[in-house]
């Protein structure tokens, strides 16, 4: 298939691997912050390419895995309302709240719906103008300007039983906060997708702040091989940098567009991650203009607090700390379908990733 | 197991197991391991009975519909199974209001279907209930097929040795993804017609000549991987995959990366994974290169000593992965 099948060239990959394992002088840590990458990485068996000098670490890149219990207990809540239509992406129904999943609230009878797009919520909307529809907006730069443009489209179309929850985030916040809690890494292999979206420059604070190299890689087998080999080069030559192995989609500004939409629709506030707590400016609410589509202004609701499972460590997985081995949980209590953390439940949770591809 | 049934315990995948063996069986007291048909020895003759729902959305798609599925679905699991099917039932839940032209199409089609796979169908049921009772249509199906002396342990895998050879008989999953693209909420429209057939002629062509056909299995739900997954499983051996040589079509291929499907995963309904002998396997895929159903089957791996009760994937890429059962509905990805 053409553009898939020229970065999945088994001479090139293994070429690549060969050069990586000439070019290591020591060990090397890096993370990916891409729920993409995790999931790429082990599908394509990437390790088993790589020599045992480099780590591969999975960080907080699963928009799913990083969703905090509370906003599954609010959705959940939502979904208690008479006339409420929760509508979502697929991973997130099965994401464990406090006490219960959407997953479960359907199967008991509560109107969960599955969709591609916010898009099709729209289209919901407006067929069963009897309904409220609460969206569920999740995801990083990527997303969130489909969700932008979803938003401006129903106050456009004078949409009123349009809502949006929004657990939209953005990358950096996150990023400084691994570094700063001292988390051992010698490099980033950066998101590409987010990347395309909001330009290279967003991560220039890495390699300015901290001397960290850092290489936006792309989705195919040899682009990550080729970010690895990079990353290795930057290390060895004491060169940190942010370098775009992923020129095909990423330049420098990135997407002015999908820019401008974003910060239209939408204005930084603090979020709550999954496994980090609160870190302030990483995530995205809807500003005054567009308060009629946030469902938390529109109709408030409590939610108690809540611990997880105290054996639980996707906080600690997350953050780079541990692997997925290390839990005493890990193929045994959590597994896929029956998921403990939210790291087990997407497709694209480091947890799933070592569970599916791993003996 | 879960106090409730989710969609996860219909998906074909690990719940579903789950679901049969934990509950099904144990109350039924079925002999293990559980295959396509039952295969029953009553007076000197051996036979194979089998049944199956159908309550696929929507009902009509390209390249079939709900009575053809049926119908094909039900020949087919005899056909795996190392039987000649014979004879069919159709039992049809009907949601009121439904339009009796639509009926008449899909029995028309069940009716051609028998005729080309030399089935007849015999005995029947029909049921109406309200309005919002069940979605449409549900069909189920029974068949029964009889088995030629030689061919009884295909259903079991009894034979499977190491250095036995997995053959596919085409491209894997045209089905799935021509059901959903005629689903109206599918923001995507493509070319991929479903692959729904009866593959009891094909089949029978190549037990007409090979008597190394170790086992078979159709691919339905839960696609390839779960086959896989059932093979290991049932023989206690390794497998080896090689992901390059498995058949899959450039539509079906980009659709599954925009949607972040694995073709591994996906449904079909006119294929089947034969492991063959290894003495034979040549002589299995020149039959079916021969037959139109078979054009494009290919050798995509083998039973090994290695990694038992594992599958490994040699992945396109060049590196190596375990291949696991499909877990719960698959979900497109998000980000």
């Amino acid at each position: 298939m053409k553009y898939i099948e020229e970065y999945r060239d088994k001479g090139l990959i293994l070429k690549l691997s060969d050069h990586i394992k000439k070019s290591v002088t020591r060990n090397y840590d890096f993370m990916e912050v891409c729920g993409g990458h995790t999931s790429a990485i082990h599908r394509f068996g990437i390790p088993s390419l790589l020599p045992p000098e480099i780590s591969l670490i999975s960080g907080p890149g699963c928009p799913v895995c990083v969703t905090a219990t509370d906003f599954i207990d609010k959705a959940i809540a939502y979904s208690q309302r008479e006339n409420v239509t929760i509508v979502t992406f697929g991973d997130l129904i099965r994401v464990p709240g406090s006490s219960s999943s959407l997953e479960k609230e359907k199967t008991k009878g509560a109107d969960i719906r599955i969709v591609f797009s916010g898009l099709e919520a729209l289209n919901i909307a407006k067929s069963e103008p009897d309904k409220t529809v609460i969206f569920l907006g999740i995801g990083f730069e990527t997303t969130a300007p489909g969700t932008a443009v979803t938003v401006r489209t129903a106050r456009e179309e004078g949409l009123e039983n349009f809502l949006l929850l929004s657990a939209h985030k953005v990358m950096p916040p996150v990023m400084d906060a691994i570094v700063k809690d001292g988390i051992k890494i010698d490099g980033f292999i950066c998101p590409g997708h987010v990347a395309t979206i909001t330009g290279s420059h967003i991560f220039n604070f890495l390699p300015e702040k901290y001397k960290l190299g850092c290489v936006i890689a792309g989705f195919e087998p040899t682009d990550l091989l080729q970010s690895v080999l990079m990353l290795v080069r930057q290390i060895n030559t004491k060169s940190p940098d942010v370098e775009i192995q992923y020129s095909r989609a990423v330049t420098p500004d990135g997407n002015l567009i999908a820019q401008n939409q974003l910060s239209e629709v939408f204005e930084p506030c603090n979020a709550n991650w999954r496994g980090f707590g609160n870190i302030s400016a990483s995530g995205l609410r809807l500003r005054k203009e567009y308060a009629a589509f946030d469902a938390e202004k529109r109709i408030p609701v409590i939610i108690q607090k809540h611990r997880g499972n105290p054996s639980c460590i996707c906080g600690d997985i997350l953050r780079g700390l541990k692997k997925p081995d290390d839990c005493s949980l890990f193929r045994k209590a959590c597994t896929p379908e029956n998921p403990v953390g939210a790291c087990m439940v997407s497709s694209e949770g480091a947890c799933n990733s070592y569970f599916k591809y791993h003996s | 197991m879960s106090e409730i049934v989710t969609l996860n315990h219909g998906s074909g995948g690990k719940q579903a197991h789950e679901l049969i063996v934990n509950l099904f069986v144990k109350k039924f007291g079925m002999p293990q391991p559980l295959t396509d048909s039952a295969v029953l020895i009553e007076q000197g003759c051996t036979f194979a009975f089998t049944t199956d729902s159908y309550v696929v959305d929507p009902l009509f798609f390209p390249g079939g519909n709900i009575g053809k599925l049926a119908l094909c679905g039900t020949v087919n699991d005899l056909s795996v199974s190392g039987a000649v099917p014979k004879y069919i039932s159709a039992s049809f839940i009907i949601e009121e209001g439904f339009p009796v032209k639509d009926l008449e199409k899909i029995a028309g089609s069940m009716a051609e279907e028998a005729d080309k796979a030399v089935v007849k169908i015999v005995t029947g049921d029909t049921k109406v209930v309200e309005k919002g009772k069940c979605d449409k249509l549900f069909i189920t199906t029974s068949g029964m097929g009889f088995i030629k002396p030689g061919f009884e342990p295909i259903s079991t895998g009894k034979k499977i040795r190491p250095g036995d050879k997995i053959i596919v008989n085409g491209q894997l999953g045209d089905h799935a993804i021509a059901v959903l693209g005629a689903r109206n909420n599918m923001s995507f429209s493509s070319s991929v017609v479903s692959d729904c057939t009866s593959l009891n002629h094909m089949i029978q062509s190549v037990l007409s000549e090979c008597n190394q056909v170790h086992f078979m299995r159709d691919l339905t739900r839960g696609g390839l991987s779960a086959v896989l997954y059932e093979l290991a499983q049932l023989s206690g051996f390794g497998i080896t995959i090689d992901e390059i040589s498995v058949p899959v079509d450039d539509p079906v291929r980009g659709l599954c990366e925009v949607l972040g499907f694995d073709p591994f995963n996906l449904a079909n309904e006119g294929k089947v994974l034969i492991v063959a002998g290894r003495n034979e396997y040549e002589k299995i895929l020149d039959i079916l290169h021969s037959h139109p159903l078979g054009r494009k089957s290919a050798l995509i791996g083998e039973v090994t000593n290695l990694n038992k009760g594992n599958i490994i994937l040699n992945a396109s890429s060049g590196g190596k992965r375990i291949l696991d059962i499909p877990s719960g509905v698959q979900l497109p990805r998000i980000c």
